[in-house]
């Protein structure tokens, strides 16, 4: 179940220097997917003082380009040393830091960026992300994925007495981050009851507990820790990175009340020294609440089973005892359908103090942790400021 | 000719055909394997027995998901006695009654037109009769 051994990959052996959007919610009419990653791409050059000349390593993700890193490349005009397109869902943003350290550490590139791109608001999810046909799975008509996470959420229920109120909770901290977030798509308020009163999806969830769709995209940049130091804004180091896959399908998950995310919790805390109760910014990819639940209980922020009673009474929202979240989430902020670099993004901005009104007081240490499909990708990554090298 | 020549597809399909829940057992594994395919997971044997399921099982995880327009639908997860678990349906009951734990029986929901049959549930009384 665990993935390989990353003792390979060194603590602080790279950092990531830039971190930008493209535009977000719903883009400008004709924007394709690379358009979106130009854009951030250049937005994070930017936030870095790099140029395009610069990027020697190019890693993509996008369900909308079969050959992403060819169409990208010649969009930019760059031929580069690495490239990597690697997609296994929306966690595929933190296997990318992993192979970008790695590559990175090995010389094998000296400037990657990492870029995503999704205009699924604009032309329909279905369009945007085709589904397979699977003959065990598809004559039962799932929405997938909700249906899968709907199932996972009924065995917590059922385990641990977890309920719809603790879920919506996780809804309601959700939006009360975004609030205080300019470029989340969520404008108002949200409470408990109109969570559990919104139109029923697939129990127990709610179209409250289920992440937006947006359009949206972006970048990050990564260098080596030598390189860093010269460039525009305060490095963020990875300190730790980790990752596990259980399965791909939800009828093939092993016990759906514990994810991928207990190992690759492990893998990142180990190597970056750290523990859960150490972390001072939380991000966890929330596409549905149960996600949020289930990824404090696996990251080891509750015991397992505890995850329900730990987000009640506002605990992670502003003003709770642990940040998670802080940019809105996929619930409330922007979700174009793999998520997970958005909340890179979050974190480097929070450790550079650069969160405006939802900005953690002194954040030293973030943790961004991906999930992708149905439960069935995880990783963690751990990233810290200088002062914690 | 192929050396495989019926797919695990087809042959899992051919018993549904007949009424049955076929499966595949791993004697190296000592265990089930589902779905159906050309090597163990937990093995890499190649050595598939196909075998035909009691058709009993234990809903291991229910819910009902809710199309814009028409009722709600069951859908589960069912573990089967002989130790594997596949997605179905539990049928003949309000789909906000199925719970987890509940015991059900396989049947066969019949090809129509391009479907083929596909395997659904339906509840079972503690002595095994239809509910």
């Amino acid at each position: 179940m665990s993935g390989p051994d990353n003792s390979g990959l060194r603590r602080g052996g790279a950092a990531i220097v830039g971190a930008a959007e493209s535009d977000l919610g719903q883009v400008a009419d004709g924007f394709n997917v690379i358009d979106l990653m130009a854009q951030g791409i250049t937005r994070a050059l930017d936030d870095c003082g790099l140029c395009l000349k610069d990027v020697d390593g190019l890693i993509c993700a996008t369900t909308q380009s079969r050959t992403s890193g060819l169409n990208l490349s010649e969009y930019l005009g760059i031929s580069p040393a690495f490239i990597d397109t690697t997609i296994i869902g929306g966690s595929s943003f933190m296997f990318h830091v992993g192979h970008a350290l790695a590559a990175l550490q090995l010389g094998l590139c000296n400037v990657a960026v990492i870029a995503y791109g999704s205009t699924q608001r604009s032309i329909g999810r279905q369009n945007a992300s085709v589904r397979e046909i699977n003959p065990y799975e598809t004559p039962y008509r799932p929405f997938l994925p909700s249906s899968a996470y709907a199932l996972a959420a009924s065995r917590h229920m059922h385990q641990f007495g977890t309920t719809r109120e603790q879920m919506a909770e996780v809804a309601v901290a959700a939006r009360q981050w975004a609030l205080k977030n300019p470029v989340a798509w969520e404008k108002k308020p949200l409470t408990v009851p109109e969570v559990l009163g919104a139109r029923m999806v697939s129990f127990p969830f709610t179209v409250r507990d289920i992440c937006l769709v947006t359009d949206g995209g972006g970048a990050i940049v990564m260098v080596a820790p030598d390189r860093a130091k010269s460039l525009k804004k305060p490095p963020v180091y990875v300190l730790g990175h980790g990752q596990a896959i259980t399965h791909a399908n939800i009828s093939s998950m092993p016990d759906l009340t514990v994810t991928g995310a207990l190992a690759s919790g492990q893998q990142a805390y180990a190597m970056a020294g750290l523990a859960a109760q150490d972390i001072d910014v939380v991000e966890l990819y929330d596409a549905f609440t149960i996600n949020t639940i289930l990824f404090l209980e696996d990251l080891g922020f509750c015991k397992k089973g505890e995850g329900g009673a730990f987000v009640s009474g506002g605990r992670i929202a502003p003003g709770g005892s642990l940040p998670v979240n802080t940019n809105g989430g996929g619930l409330s902020y922007c979700h174009p359908g793999m998520y997970g670099l958005f909340l890179l993004i979050e974190a480097v901005r929070q450790l550079r103090g650069e969160g405006g009104e939802r900005q953690v007081a002194s954040a030293q240490t973030a943790i961004a942790h991906g999930n992708g499909g149905v439960l069935s990708s995880q990783s963690t990554v751990i990233l810290g400021t200088e002062a914690t090298l | 000719m192929p050396e495989v020549e019926q797919s695990p597809l087809a042959v899992y399909q051919a018993h549904l055909d007949k009424g049955e829940l076929a499966y595949q057992w791993s004697a190296a594994a000592g265990r089930a394997v589902f779905y159906p395919r050309v090597v163990c997971p937990y093995s890499g044997s190649t050595a598939l027995e196909w075998r035909v399921a009691s058709g009993l099982g234990t809903v291991y995880a229910t819910t009902v998901t809710y199309p814009f327009q028409g009722d709600g639908y069951n859908i589960a997860l069912i573990d089967c006695d002989e130790g594997f678990r596949l997605m179905g349906r539990v049928e003949d009951i309000d789909p906000m009654a199925v719970k987890i734990g509940m015991r059900v029986k396989f049947r066969v929901h019949a090809a129509e037109g391009d479907e083929p049959a596909y395997p659904v549930f339906i509840p079972i009384s503690p002595n095994g009769e239809g509910a």
